[in-house]
């Protein structure tokens, strides 16, 4: 398949398959005849040429083929009738009677009925247009086991009665919280060194943003998607992490930055004052040269009574660090109940490090050793013991 | 869509029992208004009353001998306490109506469960 070609295909998959199964409500039909029309344009488009409108020609293909399949088969008589009434009012199929139903299916992958591993795999099938394959590879699970997870979320969806729709207003709130975890977690996952996911999940916020440009929330992940995202290529130095502050910034996309802080402010002036738009306001101001540590400190006080977590406490004592009270973070650090968590020693050594209480600073980054799993961090801590020692 | 709402008491206090009695007459009102409106509710059918999952006896059969033991198949406390139907347009609406019963907020979980049609 042709670069260009896979690019429509990527880029209409979700719009095209969420029409489809809004058109026949049925996921798996919609499916089958969404891929079906998809290896038809592979076949025919390199050879007749691309037609003037992909989408249309994707929707009505798939559409007939959906048809094509109801009538044979017998035991769908009753889906039969219904399609017939649809089919004469909507025979010719042009852009502008195209609905565009991606956020009814957005809405429905992230339903809270569904395992939250399912609704990750199945908004990347289903709005990601990534195959099966790429999805299991990238959680690394076996193929088979994501086929089967895909398939289990879609009978549920049918055999329990999931909606496809934007939930009311009162529901609104906590789903849309739903679809923002999900795709931050798709985020997170592609962060942590799997970058065509953290990719995926930009796209995905993107379109959230254009689908509800009214939502703060949508627009605070998707600044902090493209603020975190920009930073990639300075996060990591032969295995090892860097931090914040030691990353060389001519390896940070500032372009890519710029359009976060420009996202970011569109949340602000939304009055978004949600956990996303703060969490983004934070990576901002630690983009800045140099970062206004005091500021900091105060958001990571209001993230931490959003969130009521201990973790971002853990951020607001580094950042009262920053600003000279090291006994203060310290102290905060003591406070809180994280002790299996190695951030929390690495933390407490480095406080402990500059208050120059070295063999206690030492316990710590042993004790944040023994916790660690990744090899990045591991390579890090160890830099640090030894810096202690010389 | 049809759904069987199974409900679960866990340590929902239910009549009869000592933790009942130790609810105030509010309290006690408050879950005999909640069913009143459920089953006020269209679409909702009640189920018959069960007696406590103490009283319950399991029968299964091995090599054609019918064994039985005192009490309900899972522990007393994840026994089916009770159930009802409801039909709705959807899983939300089912829902909504299964976080209306007491005893989803008073320590026990509804199970939603849709009927095959």
């Amino acid at each position: 398949m042709t670069a260009t070609l896979e690019h429509v295909f990527h880029d209409e998959w979700g719009r095209v398959l969420a029409g489809l199964i809004g058109f026949l409500g049925d996921f798996e039909l919609a499916e089958e005849a969404a891929q079906e029309a998809f290896v038809a344009a592979a076949e025919r488009w390199p050879r007749d040429g691309t037609p003037a409108n992909p989408r249309a020609w994707l929707v009505t293909t798939a559409r007939n083929r959906a048809i094509d399949r109801i009538r044979r088969d017998r035991t769908l008589a009753a889906k039969l009738q219904l399609l017939d009434v649809r089919v004469t009012t909507e025979d010719v199929v042009d852009e502008t009677t195209i609905p565009d139903e991606r956020l009814e299916l957005v809405f429905t992958c992230c339903h809270p009925a569904l395992a939250l591993d399912a609704q990750v795999a199945l908004t990347l099938r289903t709005l990601g247009g990534l195959r099966t394959d790429e999805i299991a590879r990238a959680f690394l699970v076996p193929e088979a086991t994501m086929a089967k997870r895909l398939v289990r979320a879609k009978r549920k969806i049918a055999a329990a009665g999931i909606p496809f729709r934007v939930p009311p207003a009162h529901l609104l709130p906590d789903r849309l919280a739903a679809v923002l975890a999900v795709v931050y977690l798709i985020f997170n996952e592609g962060y942590g060194g799997r970058g065509e996911l953290a990719a995926e999940a930009i796209r995905l916020g993107r379109a959230l943003a254009e689908l509800m440009p009214d939502e703060p929330e949508v627009r605070g992940m998707l600044a902090l998607m493209l603020i975190n995202d920009a930073r990639r290529e300075a996060r990591f130095s032969d295995g090892a992490v860097v931090l914040l502050h030691e990353q060389d910034r001519s390896l940070w996309d500032l372009d890519q930055i710029d359009s976060g802080r420009d996202e970011l402010d569109r949340g602000l002036a939304l009055g978004g004052r949600g956990p996303y738009v703060v969490q983004a306001a934070l990576a901002a101001l630690h983009a800045d040269e140099p970062p206004d540590w005091v500021e900091i400190a105060a958001l990571y006080g209001e993230l931490a009574r959003l969130t009521g977590s201990p973790v971002v406490e853990l951020n607001r004592a580094v950042a009262l660090a920053e600003t000279g009270q090291v006994e203060a973070a310290l102290a905060l650090v003591e406070r809180l109940d994280l002790d299996g968590y190695h951030y929390l020693h690495a933390t407490r050594g480095e406080l402990l490090r500059r208050l120059d209480r070295v063999a206690e600073a030492r316990g710590a980054f042993e004790r944040a050793l023994e916790l660690v799993h990744s090899d990045a961090e591991r390579r890090l801590l160890e830099g640090r013991l030894a810096e202690l020692e010389g | 869509m049809k759904y069987m709402l199974l409900i679960h008491q866990g340590t929902t206090p239910t009549p009869g029992t000592d933790a009942w009695e130790n609810l105030s007459q509010e309290e006690q009102n408050e879950v005999y208004a909640a069913y009143q409106e459920l089953n006020q509710t269209p679409g909702f059918t009640p189920g018959v009353q069960m007696r406590e999952p103490e009283t319950a006896t399991t029968v299964r059969v091995e090599g054609g001998e019918t064994l039985t033991t005192d009490g309900p198949f899972v522990a007393v406390k994840e026994a089916l306490g009770g159930y009802c139907f409801f039909e709705a347009d959807d899983l939300d609406a089912a829902i909504e109506l299964a976080a209306r019963i007491p005893a989803a907020r008073m320590g026990g979980a509804v199970e939603v469960r849709p009927i095959a049609e």
